[in-house]
């Protein structure tokens, strides 16, 4: 896909955000718009799949799940782009019998989701279980997953990183948002990640660093994983980003993590960016 | 009635016993365990399939999210570790991605409760039986003999969905018949009676099978249902009893709060109130102790069963 295509996905994608979550006051904008070029990029270019026949096991597809459930906006809006379900459901979010939980879940039967994430730190185990059964079934799909950053403080990352590691788990690209953000501030005050990249270099995995804002790099990056898939180690790609990219306001800080904008906030944040494919 | 004893054998050797048939006739079976192959007796299915076993190492709550991840692609994986380390420790793993998830998981829980014995109360969970029937979803079965402890580990493969199946590690004697029947949800009565029914589960049905002479003998009629399915409940059940005998008694490995007593007694105060006695470990941790030492320290033993039937049965009106 052309560079300027996947820009104008993601500028609708992030209308989309902040919209939603001004029209129930509640959801979590600041990572969901640091990730709308990520995902745009990985639904509208990167993995194999069928929108219109999803079902639960996705044999022979390329499978992705959402660790840090929170930025549901972001995923619910561009699995709605994508073609999963209408763009019109958009406008349910987090509104009562929606099929868009404020945390996504599987039991409203919402096309695209595979499991339940919200409680943080267990994506990373159910990708892992999720690619060797892909292995055991011969399935040459690939499993993505997306973290926070604050998302590696659960315990449980580290024990399904060392999982992965020694069981050669080599069809499983995690990234994280490397935003350096969460609730209560810098990732660096509330609970320093020391060298990441060192860290999962020495549980094993392969590791690159990419800008996830720029469409050229994270091409290069997701191509290069894809390359290093079937040799022995899983790979995690750490991206860099900025919580609230794309909305001036919201950029530079951690306080727009879980806020909403109001209304006045919100035609601001609107001027900013292009509805390129049409508002829901 | 008699009960014929088949055997001695221990009820985890059971669940090792139909993981490795699974193993055999359901190429879709895969198995977790961490780091506790031996104890659980998964070693059979280990070495006959180990292309379909995978070690998790100590780590649990990735084991739970490995088998939820496995389900997606057609499995139905069972995993395997003690029944602390299969609920309180991974609780939350459990909840949001095996139930809420609605995964075709199946917990495997072994060196449940009490008779886990000398390793003491950090290993004696007892509230394990409670944390899983309350997550909506949950199907929760506690048989009660090796033979049934077999066949219900081989009929949770056709159930889709999660199930929490929880057995232990003393050697008791086996009465269910081998080529009997399991089905979730379908308790089996025992022993017909007129003057008190017991609703047990787990080994609490062979403590009661012993209490039935000992009631006889006081020219006591005591009905016994072995309800095996914790949840779904067979209400019916329950209540058919019941209506026949006026009081019940319900005897369990467990905490009294969250245990089989409290599902019965929901049951009871809504359809058919009557008086209940519970035999069941009130409030309290465990310690170290020979399983049968700490069954009568802790009031779950057979004695225990006979004075709650004849309170039960003396505050009938």
């Amino acid at each position: 896909m052309e560079n300027s295509a996947l820009e104008k996905v993601a500028s609708q994608v992030r209308r989309d955000i902040v919209r939603m979550v001004s029209a129930v006051n509640s959801g979590h904008p600041g990572g969901s718009l640091g990730c709308a070029d990520f995902l745009s990029f990985l639904y509208f270019e990167q993995m194999n799949f069928n929108a219109e026949t999803f079902d639960m096991d996705g044999i022979g597809e390329d499978l992705f799940f959402l660790s840090n459930g929170h930025i549901s906006p972001v995923w619910y809006s561009v699995l709605a782009r994508a073609g999963y379900f209408p763009v019109a459901e958009l406008g349910t979010f987090r509104k009562l019998s929606s099929r868009l939980q404020g945390h996504p879940s599987t039991d409203k039967k919402l096309p695209g989701i595979r499991m339940a994430s919200g409680s943080l730190g267990q994506g990373l185990s159910v990708a892992a279980g999720a690619a060797q059964v892909k292995k055991l079934n011969g399935d040459k799909g690939i499993v993505y997953t997306l973290h926070g950053d604050g998302e590696l403080q659960e315990g449980q990352i580290w024990e399904a990183a060392m999982y992965a590691a020694a069981n050669h788990v080599d069809n499983l690209i995690a990234t994280i948002d490397y935003n350096g953000r969460q609730i209560d501030g810098d990732v660096e005050d509330v609970m320093s990640l020391g060298n990441l990249a060192q860290k999962w270099i020495a549980f094993g995995w392969e590791v690159l660093e990419m800008d996830g804002h720029q469409f050229e790099d994270i091409r290069a990056k997701m191509t290069a994983a894809k390359a290093m898939c079937g040799k022995g180690k899983p790979v995690v790609i750490i991206m860099k980003t900025e919580m609230g990219q794309g909305v001036d306001y919201m950029m530079g800080s951690h306080k727009w993590h879980g806020v909403a904008p109001n209304a006045e906030q919100l035609t601001a944040a609107l001027a900013q960016l292009e509805e390129s494919l049409g508002d829901y | 009635m008699e009960f014929e004893i088949l055997g001695n054998k221990d009820t985890r050797s059971g669940f090792g016993e139909g993981l490795a048939e699974l193993g055999r006739t359901n190429p879709d079976v895969v198995a977790l365990c961490a780091d506790l192959t031996g104890s659980l007796k998964m070693d059979a299915f280990q070495k006959e399939n180990p292309d379909r076993f995978f070690q998790a190492g100590i780590a649990e709550a990735n084991m739970i999210g490995l088998a939820a991840g496995m389900t997606i692609g057609g499995k139905i994986p069972y995993t395997g570790t003690f029944a602390n380390f299969s609920t309180g420790r991974v609780y939350d793993q459990i909840r949001q991605s095996v139930a809420y998830s609605q995964k075709n998981v199946k917990i495997c829980a072994s060196h449940a409760g009490l008779t886990l014995g000398e390793d003491g109360a950090t290993h004696q969970i007892l509230e394990d039986i409670g944390m899983m029937r309350m997550l909506p979803n949950m199907t929760v079965i506690v048989p009660a003999d090796f033979n049934q402890t077999k066949q219900a580990t081989i009929a949770i493969a056709e159930h889709q969905g999660p199930v929490y199946l929880r057995f232990g590690r003393p050697v008791m004697p086996i009465f269910v018949k081998p080529d009997a029947k399991f089905l979730i949800g379908k308790a089996d009565v025992l022993a017909e009676g007129t003057d008190v029914t017991i609703i047990a589960c787990g080994h609490l049905v062979w403590k009661s099978i012993e209490a039935l002479a000992i009631l006889k003998e006081k020219g006591i009629s005591a009905e016994l249902i072995n309800m095996h399915t914790i949840k779904p409940l067979d209400v019916q059940a329950i209540l058919t009893s019941a209506a026949k005998t006026g009081c019940v008694v319900t005897a369990e490995e467990h905490m009294m709060n969250g245990g089989l007593g409290e599902a019965v007694s929901q049951v009871l105060s809504r359809e058919f109130p009557c008086p209940q006695e519970y035999v069941a470990v009130n409030d309290s941790f465990g310690e170290s102790g020979t399983p049968m030492e700490l069954m009568t320290k802790y009031g779950i033993d057979t004695q225990d069963v006979v004075n709650a039937a004849m309170r039960a049965i003396a505050r009938k009106a």
